[in-house]
């Protein structure tokens, strides 16, 4: 079979500074959403292994829901649904950047649980028998160490939030993928653009990996 | 190595009265009874399973207890006890050596030592590093102050963990089973650390299986049978003419190899 070769360069290089517009929003949800998850992380993964009850409780049940239910449902229900609560519309943007905020949220408080508790009893034991604080022997022992282990995983989770971004096409912020529909919509270049959007994520999500390897080698001198 | 050395008459550093511990069914320690002062060494001895660690890990509240008393340096922990003051003031009081050294691994030897002298005790790295250093050559490991905790052997390692818990300049030191996960050739410099500090009149608790050790080093050895104080006494009367019967078995166990 005679198939004519039909990818035309020029096309995908000219699409590129509209697609390279696109950026700024997708890191802005996926890094704007990962600090605001792992600052939920921390505290709902703390919570998650209190000893008290009813601390735990409502980590379990955050984690659950936000873990069980899809991203794409959740922005949805952000910026569609709470509007109908609040009185008022969301800023696209904004219910992006806390949809990664709450899902990652919740697979950092995991990654958290998991850290913190892969730190064997000795290490606190020695903490405490020297006269620290739980709250010290959190901060000076348990956590350096913790934090060394979930570098990985974080990684791995910074890279799934990335990626997830890119269903908030449709509530029309103009991250990658949205620019490229953009594009495509007027230049009828699917395969050059859609190409190109893939090798920009790629940038972006080897970039991380890179900066997450280095870090991480650098934390394990000595170890 | 006589009972003099025990001032008479000056209160106890530790103190238990009546002490009992469940781990849910299992009734771990009973009625223990025991008074140590201030710079007398103890060891205790007993079956795997009899509750040496147990008892000694209650004296730094490590383990939560469930009747009785338990006072250390005129701090009394209640039964059942949450994180009071008396149990921050007991810690910071008593060191302690694991069987596992327990060192922090993401820290370098120096910082392991200087690390609770500065955040409990308040110092300035100065003073701290200052003391650290000298505690580390006195366990002879002045020269390793920079490397982390895998660089070192074993009993480097221990040594270390020695170091660290002396920095906190303890009245009590406890001891569980401290050269258990030596390699046979560095149990020596262990010991030989530790005969130091109770030469100089370092009160302590010990936990081992190093019968010469405790023979020679021990004001008292105390023989632990099924959670019970079974006997105690000078180390010669323990160990060459023990009354009780479980204490005989045992130490014709242990004392054959
Ligand atoms: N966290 C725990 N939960 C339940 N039971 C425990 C726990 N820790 C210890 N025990 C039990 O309590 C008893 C006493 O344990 P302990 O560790 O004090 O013994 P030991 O005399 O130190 O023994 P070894 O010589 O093996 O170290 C044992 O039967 C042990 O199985
Ligand atoms: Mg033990």
């Amino acid at each position: 079979m005679d198939v004519t070769f039909q990818f035309n360069w020029q096309a995908a290089f000219a699409s590129l500074p509209h697609l390279v517009a696109g950026i700024p929003y997708t890191l802005l949800i996926s890094f704007g959403g990962l600090a605001i998850g792992f600052f939920i992380g921390i505290v709902v993964g703390l919570l998650r292994i209190s000893r008290t009850a009813w601390l735990r409780w409502p980590a379990i049940i955050y984690i659950e829901i936000f873990r069980g239910t899809p991203v794409l449902v959740q922005v949805l229900f952000i910026f569609y649904g709470l509007p109908q609560l609040l009185g008022g519309p969301i800023n696209a943007l904004v219910a992006g950047i806390a949809a990664i905020a709450v899902n990652s949220g919740a697979y950092i408080s995991e990654i958290v649980r998991g850290g913190v508790q892969s730190i064997e009893r000795g290490q606190s034991e020695a903490g405490l028998s020297l006269g620290l604080s739980r709250g010290q022997a959190f901060r000076y022992v348990i956590w350096p160490q913790a934090f060394r282990r979930m570098i990985p995983p974080l990684g791995n989770q910074g890279i799934i939030s990335i990626k997830d971004t890119s269903l908030f096409s449709v509530i029309g912020v103009g991250e990658l993928v949205r620019q490229g529909q953009i594009y495509i919509a007027t230049t009828f270049t699917a395969l050059e653009v859609y190409l190109m959007v893939a090798l920009l994520y790629l940038v972006i999500t080897l970039s991380l990996s890179l900066a997450l390897r280095l870090l991480e080698r650098k934390g394990l001198v000595g170890q | 190595m006589t009972q003099d050395r025990q001032a008479s008459g000056s209160p106890p550093i530790v103190h238990l009265s009546k002490l009992n511990k469940h781990y849910g069914e299992l009734h771990v320690l009973k009625d223990i009874d025991l008074t140590v002062t201030p710079g007398e060494v103890v060891v205790i001895i007993g079956a795997s399973g009899s509750g040496k660690s147990t008892l000694i890990r209650c004296v730094n509240g490590l383990e939560e207890f469930q009747q009785g008393e338990l006072e250390v340096d005129g701090n009394t922990l209640l039964p059942n006890g949450k994180a009071t003051k008396a149990l921050q003031k007991i810690r910071t009081e008593v060191g302690m050596v694991f069987q596992q050294f327990n060192l922090f691994p993401h820290l370098s030897v120096l910082d392991n030592v200087v690390l609770a002298p500065m955040k409990v005790r308040g110092w300035d790295r100065d003073r701290a590093e200052a003391t650290a250093q000298r505690l580390l050559a006195r366990v002879g490991i002045g020269d390793q102050a920079g490397k982390y905790p895998s660089q070192l052997s074993g009993g480097q390692q221990q040594r270390v963990a020695l170091a660290r818990a002396l920095a906190m300049e303890p009245r009590l030191m406890l001891f569980d089973e401290p050269t258990s996960a030596l390699d046979p050739e560095m149990i020596g410099e262990v010991l030989d650390a530790m005969r130091e500090l109770a030469n100089e009149g370092m009160t302590m608790m010990i936990v081992t299986h190093e019968m010469g050790f405790a023979r020679e080093v021990a004001d008292r050895v105390i023989f632990i049978d099924k959670g019970r104080i079974a006997e105690q006494g000078r180390p010669e009367q323990i160990f060459d003419s023990p009354q009780q019967a479980p204490t005989q078995s045992f130490l014709s166990r242990v004392l054959k190899h």
